[in-house]
């Protein structure tokens, strides 16, 4: 696939997965290998002070082969999002940050007005910042006038599985937008990752879809295939719709009599 | 000396280091970062960074999240 490229760094895959709610470390690992993503996404938590028998995530992702990419999943403010993002800089010690300030527990839709705040002024500290937003063209637009390296419209809830709610929005924010335009949360299945491709999407990142599935490294796969397939398509530049048909085989030739 | 270690209260010796504290509970400084009193503190400093009373010390790692 033609590479793809946030802040003059180039993937070799348009997917992004996450590393939560895997049954096991090992089938994530697995689910990851299977993907073919080679940026990852993280949360940033407090460590267990008391329990230390836990095994860490890190073992399971190899730094070499996979990017980290830590988030900022469950602040509500700006200041929250911008410490956390600041604490997963001196963990992973790159300037990348997933950017999330959410505004609704119940939809986790983000608050726009402060995470073009935290955008700001994580731009100023030097940070790469990717939010994640509405599927909105004008929030999409104020967060790349602010400095974001890329903009991370939802199609859906987070988890939900929903698909693209609204494909008309990720198209326009696509013919509009100057940074890379990654389709951020609500896919549920392949095909949901193949429209988000075709839309225009430059990659498309995701969590439950897989890690949840019944078969997660089966999914993982399907959704490697999915991206590959819309990326492709778009490419090649679909046909137009028409509402009537367009006969494939010559109409000349034919032995059948004329039914008129 | 009292400090509050992740939101909770938490009784040290005087006179500790971040690093001190990270090496006392066990975890590796290359996994963590470590935030005193709103302020991240960059791994070289954590030897020369001494707790004083009342510090609110959050130490945090990489955890699954999408």
């Amino acid at each position: 696939m033609d590479p793809f490229v946030i802040a003059g760094r180039e993937f070799r895959s348009r997917l992004i997965i996450g590393t939560g709610k895997y049954p096991t470390h090992q089938v994530m690992q697995q689910a990851h290998d299977a993907s073919g993503a080679d940026m990852v996404t993280v949360a940033v938590r407090r460590v267990n002070v008391t329990d230390r028998s836990k095994e860490s995530l890190l073992d399971y992702i190899d730094p070499k082969r996979y990017f980290l990419l830590p988030n900022t999943a469950a602040c509500y403010t700006a200041e929250d999002a911008i410490r956390t993002a600041r604490l997963g800089r001196e963990v992973g010690l790159s300037e990348w940050v997933k950017l999330e300030v959410i505004g609704d527990e119940q939809t986790l839709f983000p608050d726009n007005e402060a995470l073009l705040e935290a955008t700001r002024v994580l731009v100023k500290e030097g940070f790469v910042v990717l939010p994640y937003t509405n599927d909105d063209p004008v929030a999409c637009r104020k967060l790349e006038d602010a400095g974001a390296a890329a903009v991370m419209p939802l199609g859906a809830p987070i988890g939900s599985g929903l698909g693209i709610q609204n494909p008309n929005n990720i198209r326009i924010i696509k013919a509009q937008a100057r940074v890379p335009v990654i389709v951020d949360a609500g896919v549920g299945t392949a095909s949901d990752a193949t429209l988000a491709m075709e839309l225009g999407a430059d990659a498309v990142l995701m969590n439950t879809a897989i890690a949840l599935a019944q078969d997660p490294v089966a999914m993982a796969r399907a959704m490697k295939l999915g991206v590959e397939a819309g990326r492709l398509a778009f490419r090649a530049g679909r046909i137009p719709r028409r509402a009537f048909a367009s006969a494939s085989s010559p109409t000349e030739g034919t032995i059948a009599a004329l039914h008129r | 000396m009292r400090i509050t270690l992740n939101g909770d209260p938490f009784t040290i010796a005087d006179a500790l280091t971040i690093h001190d504290l990270l090496a006392q509970l066990g975890i590796d400084p290359r996994r963590v970062a470590v935030e005193r009193n709103f302020v991240v503190i960059k791994r070289d400093q954590y030897g020369r960074t001494a707790l004083g009373e009342g510090d609110q010390i959050e130490i945090v790692n990489f955890v699954g999240g999408g």
